[in-house]
């Protein structure tokens, strides 16, 4: 339901933004992500879920490492993972925890399988590929970045990404900037070093590593155990490949712990793509007109400073 | 394995002080602290007796092949069948400490055909080897049952003196 919504929502033209950034030729942000397929020497996480005890360091370690604001319930507390948003879903990354760890009882297994859940990284993002002002950018090393200076607030990326994931900062009403994981770019991968959560993990549940050995040691891992892993490395092929992959238990399939197992192969910008081929020209004015507001929303915010400032 | 020189380091050393000559079988007679990970956590005070006790003398239990006994994974016996007592069985011998290091980082990926590759660090190694036994058996595995938070770690888990007030929302969020 929900994919059908977003790809129609892409494809329907109601994403205006999207529309107007492309036609109007962003080729920086075409080549950057149209059939580009990731840098070859990309930085990766393996997440092999069977590992994951629930334990929150992660959440943690980030909350520490891209200081967020304390969170409301500390970290040792394991009732988190009993709540419950609307809709029986669990809970979700927010603009103060980039990273949360949900609890799936799974029908059949005597333990619940833990899965940590943040920005996935993907090779051809749909936030950034839907992002009408270019705010995010695809860092050599993997990560998907984005300029909280050039972010509008429109959300559309929120709605172009397939893994829900980015949030937005409300603590100025004028000017809500998207919030999500940055794989420690800044401060660590960058410098070669993996993500504190990687580090964190007591239970060592993350591998980092270049995209393509990660591949490898995935499938490696598989065939080690054949018995215990399914044969599936979710994010190598899922919306054109992610940065983070993820192995599971045969006895917990990825759909029945909270993966969407129907977005197929297709980057998002594939669909973004097919509606262009049927935008009329006259769209092009659109840009001028969205970078008008964008002008004008920063002119005001620059003004407030200013009047503070005096 | 009796005349087999061992390098008297780390764990053969106190064993050494116990007994001397008693060379084979069970290495320690000691209760151990292992801290050389400690900072969110205080170190875990281990005694090895106990636990020799508990696995009935089967040293694969947790040293996998390097204790001088026969590994009974399939998947170790591929190579491992005969491999003889390590020189030092303690875990921090095979397991980094610094997995993330950049050194090891590049040693693990740049072997090539290491079989190995993501060897566990220290830290993955003991939980994962003591967590999976003591979730069988019914032994504690609660973070703290075996270890006592720091100051530190009560700053990095907002919890203890560092927990947050309790808010009137409750859990707030800002979902949408
Ligand atoms: S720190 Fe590791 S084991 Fe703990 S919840 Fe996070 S991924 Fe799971
Ligand atoms: S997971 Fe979502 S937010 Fe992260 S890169 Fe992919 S599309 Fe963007
Ligand atoms: S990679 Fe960094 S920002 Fe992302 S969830 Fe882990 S710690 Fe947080």
């Amino acid at each position: 339901m929900k994919r059908l919504n977003r790809r129609s929502f892409l494809k329907g033209g109601l994403a205006s933004g999207v529309t107007a950034a492309a036609v109007t030729g962003s080729v920086g942000k075409a080549d950057a992500a149209g059939d580009f397929g990731g840098y070859p020497d990309s930085m990766g996480v393996l997440v092999d879920l069977t590992k994951c005890i629930g334990c929150r360091t992660c959440e943690a370690a980030c909350n520490k490492e891209q200081n967020l604001p304390a969170p409301d319930k500390p970290f040792t507390d394991m009732s988190v993972h009993d709540e419950v948003r609307h809709g029986g879903l669990p809970r979700r990354t927010s603009e103060k925890a980039y990273t949360v760890v949900n609890k799936y009882e799974v029908e059949g297994r005597e333990h619940p399988l833990f899965r940590k859940v943040q920005c996935n990284h993907c090779q051809e993002p749909g936030c950034l590929t839907s992002c009408f002002v270019n705010a995010y950018t695809k860092t050599p090393e993997g990560a998907v970045i984005y300029d909280p200076k050039v972010c509008v607030g429109c959300r559309t990326c929120m709605i172009a990404c397939p893994f829900y994931i980015p949030a937005y900062s409300y603590s100025s009403p004028i000017n809500p900037v998207v919030k999500k994981c940055i794989m420690c770019y800044d401060t660590r991968l960058k410098f070669g070093r993996p993500p504190a959560c990687v580090e964190a993990c007591p239970q060592q549940v993350m591998t980092f590593g270049k995209r393509k050995d990660l591949i490898d040691l995935a499938h490696k891992t598989i065939k080690s155990r054949p018995s215990l892993y399914l044969d599936h490395v979710y994010g190598e092929k899922e919306v054109g490949g992610t940065s983070w992959m993820y192995l599971t238990s045969q006895d917990a399939p990825f759909g029945e712990i909270g993966f969407d197992t129907h977005l197929g192969k297709q980057p998002i910008i594939n669909y973004v793509k097919e509606f262009l081929a049927i935008v009329p020209m006259v769209l092009t004015i659109w840009p001028a007109l969205f970078t008008g507001f964008h002008l004008l929303a920063t002119r005001k915010e620059a003004k407030k400073n200013d009047e503070s400032v005096s | 394995m009796g005349i087999k020189k061992r390098k008297l380091l780390g764990l053969a050393l106190m064993a050494a002080m116990v007994s001397p000559w008693s060379l084979p079988g069970p290495a320690t007679a000691e209760v151990f602290e292992l801290d050389s990970v400690k900072n969110l956590y205080e170190g875990v005070s281990f005694d090895h007796d106990m636990h020799i006790e508990i696995t009935g003398e089967d040293c694969t239990a947790c040293h996998h092949h390097t204790a001088g006994t026969a590994p009974v994974d399939p998947l170790c016996v591929t190579c491992h069948a005969n491999s003889p007592e390590a020189d030092d069985p303690s875990c921090k011998s095979c397991h980094a400490k610094d997995v993330f290091d950049a050194d090891n980082m590049k040693k693990n990926w740049d072997t090539p055909l290491l079989h190995h590759r993501n060897k566990p660090g220290l830290k993955a190694a003991y939980h994962r080897n003591c967590l999976g036994c003591h979730e069988e058996i019914g032994a504690p595995t609660g973070c703290t049952d075996c270890h006592a938070m720091t100051e530190v770690g009560e700053k990095f888990y907002n919890t203890g003196k560092y927990a947050p007030e309790p808010t009137a929302a409750g859990q707030g969020g800002g979902h949408h």
